[in-house]
């Protein structure tokens, strides 16, 4: 039984056709990965999820349609989102971009400091001035903060340094112990290491669904839905934002 | 230097009416991307209501005043769940809605009062003047001013302090991302929209007082300052438009004086366009 089920989603920008009908199951436990070459339409397909950009199709939330409800009340059925380029406020301090975030009459402030203890000492630092590893914690751990249902991270290790990757993707791990994790991402070895399910995307529809761990072991598939051979992920991975 | 003393005391005064138009504007704008051309029509019903009141109605100066910052404050909530609220989606016709409103209500007291400028009662306390370094400056200008840092204080305050200050800071930077965190940012739309036409429609109750009589195209005439102010100090920041509302209030009163009438009001606008050049986001470094 899936969390989270989207049939046949469609997003209109500008007159331009960006999803032609995404079809998506994110498991209720572990890590389910979004993947798929840069302009798929993982990053949109997250966003309509939210409902940020107007969309059709059906979007089911633990057996509730949730398609036609604003951003706020998706979120508060039970989502944290950790978006793309962070979401991060520049101008308040981490503290306040946590408080922001507050939902649950007692947030989980304990596990966000076990997990990242930086940010109780950078508290009353501006969050623009943080390292975008910095900033990337306040963005995960504001999706921690509340006893969410769903976390959706669209690519959370975007642009960080190989040791900050490992110690978000040991987080998101963690994480995903007792919340699951929809994460969209083209670092396919942490793809390899943390994903139970996948969904490809090409060309804004669904290509593949399936175990990740299967599909990056066949060599034609991953190259032919990924663009890459699954042993070498960094090397040949294309640059840029995927939006 | 009596002289200096009295114009400074003027130009601070008038700076303090541009205050109280132009926080509000620029809270709406930063907050919201809102450009409310009506603005300048709130503080011209704050303007009737206290004059009403303090004439027909036959209430105290004081009195008058807050009654009219009250019935400015409902009409600015009522704009914005009226007719801002239903337009998000299309901000051209939002403008454009302003725009109308920013018309029709001056219109409006033009045809219930008349186009004349009507006689503002003083009370005997705020008619006087006292001496100051030699200067005789009327008490008017101080009681603007302590208004407008009453307001500067309290709305630092809000930001600094509240939850839903909180929520317009960060509105002001990404107000998508405020939704994403499960926040409803329509409430903080109203909240600031009832906050900026309480600030508005005082100026508009304390413009009686300071020019000595109320007229429907006021509010109108001292938009187009508080608009500059809002651009010199930076979209959506509170401090910002004090500093450029006390800039501007001075630089008109002294080009006024020293050169030809009317070249103050011309000194503004190119003090606008030198400042743009130098630094185009405003005093603040802010371009929200």
């Amino acid at each position: 039984m899936s969390l989270l089920t989207v049939r046949d989603l469609r997003v209109v920008i500008d007159g331009l056709h960006i999803l032609h009908g995404v079809e998506l199951d994110v498991a209720a436990t572990g890590v389910t990965a979004l993947l798929g070459r840069n302009g798929a339409g993982k990053t949109t397909t997250v966003r309509a999820v939210m409902g940020l950009v107007p969309r059709t199709g059906t979007v089911t939330f633990d057996g509730a349609d949730i398609t036609g409800l604003p951003t706020h009340q998706v979120v508060r059925r039970g989502i944290g989102y950790a978006p793309e380029d962070r979401g991060v406020f520049a101008q308040l301090s981490v503290a306040e971009n946590l408080r922001l975030a507050e939902r649950d009459p007692d947030p989980a402030y304990d596990l966000v400091f076990e997990l990242f203890p930086e940010l109780k000492q950078r508290h009353r630092q501006a969050a623009g001035t943080l390292s975008g590893g910095q900033q990337q914690m306040v963005a995960i751990a504001r999706t921690l903060l509340n006893g969410n249902r769903l976390v959706i991270a669209d690519e959370p290790t975007k642009g960080l340094a190989p040791k900050i990757v490992t110690e978000v993707a040991d987080v998101l791990a963690r994480a995903a112990e007792s919340v699951p994790v929809l994460l969209v991402e083209q670092n396919l070895a942490l793809v390899r290491r943390i994903a139970g399910r996948c969904a490809v995307l090409a060309d804004g529809r669904t290509a593949h669904q399936g175990d990740a761990r299967a599909l990056l072991a066949d060599e034609d598939a991953a190259r032919r839905l990924l663009g890459v051979g699954s042993h070498q992920p960094e090397t040949t991975a294309p640059e840029g934002s995927s939006r | 230097m009596s002289t200096v003393v009295l114009l400074a005391c003027t130009g601070l005064g008038l700076g303090a009416l541009y205050f109280l138009v132009a926080s509000g504007l620029s809270l709406i704008f930063g907050l919201m991307d809102v450009l409310n051309f009506a603005h300048g029509a709130l503080l011209s019903v704050g303007a009737y209501a206290a004059w009403w009141a303090a004439t027909d109605g036959g209430t105290g100066f004081w009195l008058a005043v807050v009654f009219g910052t009250v019935v400015g404050t409902a009409a600015s909530v009522l704009l914005e769940l009226a007719l801002i609220r239903p337009l998000y989606v299309r901000p051209r016709d939002q403008i454009l809605a302003t725009v109308g409103v920013g018309l029709a209500l001056p219109a409006l007291l033009m045809g219930v009062w008349g186009s004349d400028a009507r006689p503002f009662p003083q009370p005997a306390a705020l008619s006087g003047t006292v001496g100051l370094l030699g200067a005789t400056v009327p008490v008017n200008r101080f009681v603007l001013m302590a208004a407008a840092l009453a307001v500067l204080v309290a709305l630092r305050l809000f930001l600094a302090r509240t939850r839903y200050g909180l929520i317009v800071r960060a509105g002001v930077e990404d107000r998508a991302m405020v939704t994403a965190l499960g926040i409803d940012v329509r409430r903080a739309f109203t909240l600031v929209f009832a906050i900026g036409g309480a600030a508005a429609s005082l100026g508009g109750a304390l413009a009686g007082l300071y020019f000595g009589s109320v007229n429907p195209s006021q509010g109108t005439g001292l938009l187009i300052f508080a608009f500059v102010v809002v651009v010199m100090g930076g979209m959506g920041s509170v401090t910002g438009a004090a500093v450029a509302s006390v800039g501007v209030g001075l630089v008109q009163q002294f080009a006024n004086y020293y050169t030809a009438a009317g070249l103050g009001d011309l000194s503004v606008v190119v003090l606008l366009a030198v400042l743009l050049l130098v630094k185009p986001r405003g005093l603040t470094g802010r371009l929200a």
